[in-house]
């Protein structure tokens, strides 16, 4: 029987996975932009629409922000844990850094809405 | 004696970060950090461009006034730079995680590589939008 203390906590194995999936769909989405720039979809507001309101986009767009949400959690909270010392700043941090992804990421899906 | 004293010395309880002398892979570790923070805290300008380039024609040319302003180029090349750090890194670490250069040689080489990737293709992408 695998003896260790409970303390209600995960172990990380959920966040190790989730920021190695939010990676790869975030590369895979700005490899997908790039390529699309280089061919001339930035080129003029018709054209950058149209191409932000295709079908293929509106779904990996989205797929992206909340990969960009779930991933700077992650990472921004691992920062401060690592670097801030005292509670209550660490935990005012933690606090800013979920407030500031959830009200980017509404934001942001509010703009993917009106395409 | 010797290696009582060694399994005696007192080691830090975190990191000190002025002290810490880091090796390539350490640097490139700590600018995936360092990236990463910077890209999160400019967030919001960057939803605010999308917005931006989205709404209208209007705001679209408005849009690329904004980032034509000489302040949001150095900001935009210096996101752009973290980007591509973040980027690389990232794919070096999924390779670590598939056990593929694993070994120190091999790791610091790697971390080499993201750097020779990322910086010159930060200086190509900046200099042609600039």
């Amino acid at each position: 029987m695998v003896n260790r203390k409970l303390v209600g906590a995960h172990y990380g194995l959920l966040d190790w996975l989730v920021q190695r999936t939010t990676g790869v769909v975030m590369a895979a989405y700005t490899v997908i932009v790039a390529y699309a720039l280089t061919q001339g979809v930035g080129s003029s507001y018709e054209r950058w629409l149209a191409f932000m309101s295709s079908t293929p986009m509106r779904f990996i767009s989205f797929l992206c922000v909340v990969s960009l949400c779930w991933h700077a959690w992650i990472g921004v909270r691992d920062t401060w844990m690592d670097y801030v010392q005292p509670a209550g700043i660490k935990l005012t941090l933690h606090v800013l850094t979920v407030l500031s992804v959830i009200g980017c990421g509404g934001w942001a899906v509010q703009i993917l809405w009106r395409l | 004696m010797a290696a009582m004293s060694t399994t005696s010395k007192k080691r830090p309880k975190y990191l000190n970060l002025i002290k810490i002398k880091l090796p390539i892979a350490g640097i490139a570790s700590i600018l995936h950090r360092v990236s990463g923070v910077g890209l999160f805290l400019m967030l919001p300008l960057l939803v605010w461009l999308l917005e931006l380039s989205l709404r209208s024609p209007e705001s679209f040319e408005a849009m690329k006034q904004v980032a034509a302003h000489p302040l949001l180029k150095l900001i935009l090349i210096g996101l752009l730079w973290a980007l591509l750090h973040h980027f690389c890194m990232g794919i070096r670490i999924l390779l670590i995680d598939m056990h593929i250069g694993v070994d120190r040689l091999q790791a610091s080489s790697s971390a080499k590589m993201v750097l020779a990737v990322s910086l010159p293709l930060t200086l190509i992408v900046g200099a042609k939008l600039w």
